[in-house]
C-alpha cells in the first residue's frame, strides 16, 4: 500500500508539476519584448525571494529623479510621505519636510475664490511639472513624457529596460531613418525616442562617493523607481517566507495526518 | 484489514488522542488568525488617512475677537481669538453653575475639572480651540462668523436644538450634556499651531 | 436514497432545531457520513479545491469593493490607492488578481478530471451541465473582473470583445451595432461600460455560488464516480467522507495554497500583462492584445477563423459543445483507463488544449495560424467525431467487476471476506450503461 501510495503521489507531483510548468510557459509569451530591443539583464538587490532594497541606492536614485527626471515626468502616485516609510529610502522625516516644503503645491478655493500656492507637505502627492497632458505635450514637441509612478511594472523586463534604455543612446546606424527631433535608443522599441538623452556624466552630485557615472545613475534611478512601483516589495518578500514555511508546515503535517487515517482501511 | 461491515468507518476513539490530528489542527487553527486579520484591518484607517491625522494652522490671520474655522479629520474645529472681556466672563463663572464640570480637555486628565484655563493651553488663554461639534446630536453651532448668534452667554448658539455655550465653549444652557470638546493640540510658535 | 447516516440529535436544542430545520442533520448526511468511494485519487481533490478558490475570490473581493472607485477617471487611481495606502490592500489585491488565476486552473484540471473519468455519463449528466454553466459564469465574472483596474489592456480586452457582437450586422443589418451600443452604453467603451462591469462582476460570483449548491446536489444524488467507472456496489466500497476525504481535501488543499502563496508573494505579475500598469487610453492602441492566459485557448480559435461571424461562433462554440458531452460519447465504458483507442486521443486533445493557449499569445499570422488552425480542427473533431466513433468501435481493455476487485484483485480469499459484507439496501448499480 505504502508503493502504492507514493506512486500515485509522484504521478499527481509530476501532473501538478507539468501544470505548473505550463502556466509558466504560457505565460511568458505574454511579455516578450520584440526581439531587437537590446536588452541587458542586471545584478538587483531586491531580486530573488529574499530580496530588499539598497537605501543607499534609492535615496541616490531619489535624487537623480528630483534633479533630472522630475523636470519632464510625473510620479502623481507617490507621496513625499513614502520617502520616510520603512522599506523605502527611508529619508529622516526631517528632510521629507524640507524636500516637501521646498516645492509649491496648488490648494484652494481660498474664502476669495482663487486657487493659491502653499510650500508642500509630506502628505501631498508628488508635484507634477505640467498642469495636465495637453501642456506636457506642448513643452515637449507633442510627445507626452509618461508618468514614472509605475513605469517599472509597465514595460517588459521592467528595470533591466529602464536601466538599458538609459544607458542606449547610441548614434543611429547608416541605414537607419532617424525623424526630426527624435533619437536613436538601442532598448526601446522602434530605436527612436522622442526623449532626448536625459544623463551625463558627473550631472548630478553624489554624496556617498559613488563613481557618478551613467551607468550608476541608470542603474541608481531604475532601483528607485522599482521601490516607486512596488513599494510594499520587502514586507511582501518577509510575509511570504512565513506563509510559506507555515503552509509547508500544515502541508507536511497534513500529509502525515492523511496516512495516518487512512491507514486504518484497506484503499 | 478490510472493514466488513457498514458504510460508516467510524473514528476509533484512541485517534481523537492522535498526537498527529491534534498537531496538524492546531497549527492549521493558528493560521487563522494572521488570517483573517488583514481583512479586519484593511478597514481601518489608511496611510493616506493617517497621514492628514494632523494638521498645522497659522493663527495670524485672526485678530482680536475674530474666529476661524478649519477642518481636521472631517471635523470643524473653531479658532477664537477671545478678546479680554471675553476671557473674565469666562473666568468669573463658577463650576458649580456649569451643567457639565468636567474640562473635556484632550490634552489634560479626564477628571479637569471646567475652569476657563482648562479650556485653553497655558501661557495662551486668549486662544480657544475646540472642536465645533454640538455634544447634544451633532450640528455645527453658530458663532464663529460675523453677524451669527451667539445665544445667551454671548459664545456659541446651536440652533437646531437651543443649546447655548459660554465664551469657554461650556455648555450653559439647552440639552446638549457635554462642553464641546478641546481636541490635542500644542503651539509650534507663537501663531502657530499643530492640532492632531 | 438509503438512509446514510444515524443522526440522532443529542441534546434537547439538537431535537428542536432537527424539527424545524434540519441543517445539522443535513450537514451530517451529506458532509460527514456520505459514503464516497474509497478508491479516489488526488484529482479528485479539486471539487473542494474549487470551492476554496470561489470563498476567497469572494472574501478578497468584498474587501477591495470597499475601495475600489468605479468610476472612469478614479478606477486606476483607487487600485494604485488600495495597493499603496491601504493597510495590507497589496497583499489583498494581488491575491484576488492571483487567485482567479489559481481558479481557473484548477477548474481546468477538473473538467479534465471529468472527460477522463466518463464523470459526464449517465446518471450524471445535470451534474456536468451544471458545471459547464458554473464554467461560462466564471468565464464572464472573470473578463468583467479584468476590465475593472482600467488599465490598458483591460479596455482594449473589453472594446475587442464587445466588438465581436458587431458581427450580427451581416446577420440582420443594424443588429450588431444596437447590441454594442446597448452593452456599451454609449458609442464606445466608457464610463457607463466601467460601472455596469463593476455592477455584474459583484452579482455574478454569488449566482455562482447557487448553482454550485445545485452542483453538489446533483453529484449527491448518483454520488462520486471514480478512477475505474465502476458503480458502488458495497456500502463496504465507500468510506464516509469526514475523516478519510476531510483529511485527503485538507492535504491537497495546503499544497496548492503553497502554489497559491509563490505566486502572490513572489511573482504576483507574472501571470498578468504589463500593459495593464498604463491607465486606459482610448487613443493608443497597445502592439499585442492578449487576454490573461486562462482565456488564450479560446482567443486562438476565435483568431483562427478567417470570418468574424464565424469566429465568435466557433469561440463560443468550443465552450456550448461541452453541453452535449454526455449524447456525444456514445461508449459504454466510463473511465478511459479502460479505453485503449481513445486514451490517444484524450492526450493529444490536452496537448491541443496547450498548444491553443500558446498560439492565443502568438500574433495570428504564418506559421502560428496554421497551427492554430489544425489545433482548433483537432478540438472540435475530438467532441463532434472522435468521441461518438471511438465510443462505438472500441474494445475496452479488461475491467475490475467492481471497485472491491479493483483494490484487492481477484484473490479468491479476500473475495471470500468482502463477498459476505454485502449488507441490505446497499445500492445496485450496473456497472454498464
Amino acid at each position: 500500500m505504502k508503493r502504492c501510495g507514493a506512486r500515485k503521489f509522484r504521478r499527481f507531483a509530476g501532473l501538478g508539476g507539468s501544470v505548473m510548468l505550463a502556466l509558466l510557459l504560457l505565460a511568458g509569451p505574454l511579455r516578450a519584448a520584440e526581439e531587437d530591443q537590446v536588452i541587458r539583464s542586471s545584478t538587483w538587490s531586491f531580486t530573488g525571494p529574499f530580496g530588499v532594497f539598497d537605501r543607499a541606492q534609492l535615496q541616490r536614485g531619489f535624487r537623480v529623479y528630483k534633479e533630472v527626471c522630475a523636470a519632464c515626468h510625473g510620479m502623481r502616485f507617490m507621496h513625499y510621505r513614502n520617502l520616510s516609510e520603512p522599506g523605502g529610502p527611508e529619508f529622516p522625516e526631517a528632510a521629507v519636510k524640507t524636500v516637501a516644503a521646498s516645492v509649491e503645491v496648488e490648494d484652494g478655493p481660498n474664502d476669495q475664490g482663487e486657487m493659491f500656492a502653499r510650500p508642500g507637505r509630506p502628505s501631498d502627492a508628488f508635484v507634477s511639472p505640467y498642469h495636465n497632458d495637453q501642456e506636457a505635450r506642448v513643452a515637449n514637441n507633442g510627445a507626452l513624457p509618461p508618468d514614472l509612478s509605475l513605469m517599472a511594472k509597465a514595460r517588459p523586463h521592467g528595470v533591466d529596460y529602464i536601466h538599458s534604455m538609459l544607458t542606449g543612446y547610441a548614434d543611429a546606424p547608416a541605414d537607419f531613418k532617424l525623424a526630426e527631433g527624435m533619437s536613436y535608443n538601442t532598448a526601446f522599441p522602434g530605436h527612436q525616442i522622442a526623449m532626448p538623452q536625459p544623463l551625463f556624466e558627473d550631472s548630478v552630485a553624489y554624496d556617498d562617493g559613488t563613481p557618478t557615472t551613467v551607468d550608476n545613475y541608470a542603474k541608481d534611478v531604475a532601483a528607485f523607481l522599482m521601490w516607486a512601483a512596488e513599494p510594499k516589495l520587502e514586507i511582501r518578500n518577509r510575509v511570504g517566507f512565513r506563509v510559506i514555511v507555515y503552509l509547508v508546515i500544515v502541508a507536511g503535517l497534513l500529509y502525515v495526518a492523511k496516512r495516518r487515517v487512512w491507514s486504518r482501511i484497506s484503499h | 484489514m478490510a472493514n466488513a461491515k457498514g458504510t460508516a468507518d467510524t473514528v476509533d476513539d484512541g485517534d481523537r488522542r492522535d498526537f498527529i490530528l491534534v498537531a496538524a489542527g492546531a497549527f492549521a487553527a493558528v493560521g487563522l488568525g494572521p488570517l483573517v486579520w488583514p481583512m479586519l484591518d484593511q478597514m481601518n484607517p489608511d496611510a493616506s488617512a493617517l497621514s492628514l491625522g494632523s494638521v498645522e494652522v497659522e493663527l495670524a490671520p485672526a485678530e482680536v475677537g475674530q474666529a476661524i474655522t478649519i477642518m481636521w479629520r472631517g471635523k470643524p474645529i473653531f479658532i477664537r481669538h477671545r478678546t479680554e472681556e471675553e476671557i473674565n466672563a469666562a473666568k468669573q463663572v463658577q463650576i458649580s453653575a456649569l451643567p457639565d464640570r468636567f474640562a473635556r480637555n484632550e490634552n489634560l486628565p479626564d477628571d479637569a475639572p471646567a475652569l476657563d484655563r482648562n479650556r485653553t493651553l497655558e501661557g495662551h488663554e486668549n486662544w480657544l480651540v475646540m472642536i465645533g461639534i454640538c455634544t447634544h446630536l451633532g450640528c455645527i453651532p453658530k458663532g464663529q462668523r460675523v453677524g451669527d448668534a451667539r445665544g445667551e452667554f454671548d459664545g456659541w448658539f446651536c440652533p437646531c436644538h437651543g443649546s447655548h455655550y459660554d465664551t469657554a465653549g461650556r455648555i450653559r444652557k439647552g440639552p446638549a450634556p457635554r462642553n464641546m470638546e478641546i481636541p490635542p493640540y500644542a503651539f509650534l510658535a507663537d501663531t502657530k499651531i499643530k492640532i492632531g | 436514497m438509503a438512509h446514510k447516516s444515524n443522526y440522532v440529535p443529542g441534546t434537547e436544542f439538537e431535537k428542536w432545531l432537527d424539527q424545524r430545520l434540519p441543517a445539522i442533520r443535513l450537514m451530517k448526511e451529506q458532509f460527514i457520513d456520505f459514503p464516497t468511494p474509497r478508491n479516489l485519487n488526488y484529482w479528485w481533490t479539486f471539487g473542494g479545491i474549487l470551492m476554496f478558490c470561489l470563498v476567497v475570490q469572494i472574501m478578497t473581493g468584498v474587501v477591495l469593493a470597499m475601495h475600489y472607485v468605479s468610476h472612469a477617471t478614479l478606477a486606476f487611481d483607487s487600485i494604485e490607492h488600495i495597493m499603496r495606502d491601504v493597510n495590507w490592500g497589496w497583499l489583498i489585491r494581488y491575491t484576488h488578481a492571483v487567485g482567479a488565476s489559481m481558479f481557473f486552473a484548477a477548474a481546468y484540471i477538473h473538467i479534465l478530471r471529468g472527460l477522463y473519468y466518463g464523470s459526464y455519463k449517465a446518471p450524471r449528466e445535470i451534474l456536468w451541465i451544471l458545471g459547464v454553466v458554473i464554467f461560462m459564469l466564471m468565464i464572464a465574472t472573470a473578463f468583467m473582473g479584468y476590465s475593472l483596474p482600467w488599465g490598458q489592456m483591460s479596455f482594449w480586452a473589453v472594446t475587442v470583445i464587445t466588438n465581436l457582437f458587431s458581427s450580427f450586422d451581416s446577420v440582420i443589418p443594424g443588429l450588431g451595432t444596437r447590441i454594442v451600443e446597448w452593452i456599451w452604453g454609449g458609442f464606445s467603451v466608457g464610463n457607463p461600460t466601467l460601472n455596469r462591469l463593476y455592477s455584474l462582476h459583484y452579482l455574478l460570483p454569488f449566482m455562482i455560488a447557487g448553482v454550485v449548491v445545485l452542483h453538489i446536489w446533483a453529484l449527491h444524488v448518483p454520488g462520486n464516480n471514480n478512477p475505474t467507472g465502476i458503480d458502488v456496489k458495497r456500502d463496504s466500497e465507500a468510506v464516509p467522507f469526514h475523516p478519510y476525504y476531510t483529511i485527503k481535501d485538507g492535504f491537497a488543499l495546503a499544497v496548492f495554497a503553497i502554489i497559491f502563496a509563490v505566486f502572490v508573494f513572489y511573482a504576483p505579475n507574472y501571470l498578468g500583462h504589463p500593459d495593464n500598469y498604463i491607465p486606459a487610453d482610448p487613443l493608443v492602441t497597445p502592439p499585442h492584445i492578449v487576454p490573461e492566459w486562462y482565456f488564450l485557448p479560446f482567443y486562438a480559435i476565435l483568431r483562427a477563423i478567417p470570418s468574424k461571424l464565424l469566429g465568435v461562433t466557433a469561440m463560443f462554440g468550443s465552450i456550448f459543445v461541452l453541453f452535449v458531452v454526455p449524447w456525444l460519447d456514445a461508449s459504454p465504458v466510463r473511465s478511459v483507463r479502460y479505453r485503449p483507442l481513445l486514451k490517444p486521443f484524450f492526450w493529444v486533445f490536452v496537448a491541443t488544449c496547450f498548444g491553443l493557449g500558446y498560439l492565443g499569445a502568438m500574433p495570428p499570422e504564418g506559421g502560428y495560424l496554421v497551427s492554430a488552425r489544425i489545433c482548433t480542427a483537432y478540438y472540435f473533431t475530438f467532441f463532434l467525431v472522435i468521441l461518438p466513433v471511438v465510443g462505438r468501435i472500441e474494445a475496452p481493455t479488461a475491467m475490475p467487476g467492481s471497485i472491491t476487485e479493483d483494490i484487492f484483485g481477484k484473490g479468491a480469499r479476500r473475495r471470500a471476506v468482502m463477498d459476505g459484507a454485502a449488507p441490505a439496501g446497499a445500492p445496485s448499480a450496473p456497472e454498464k450503461r
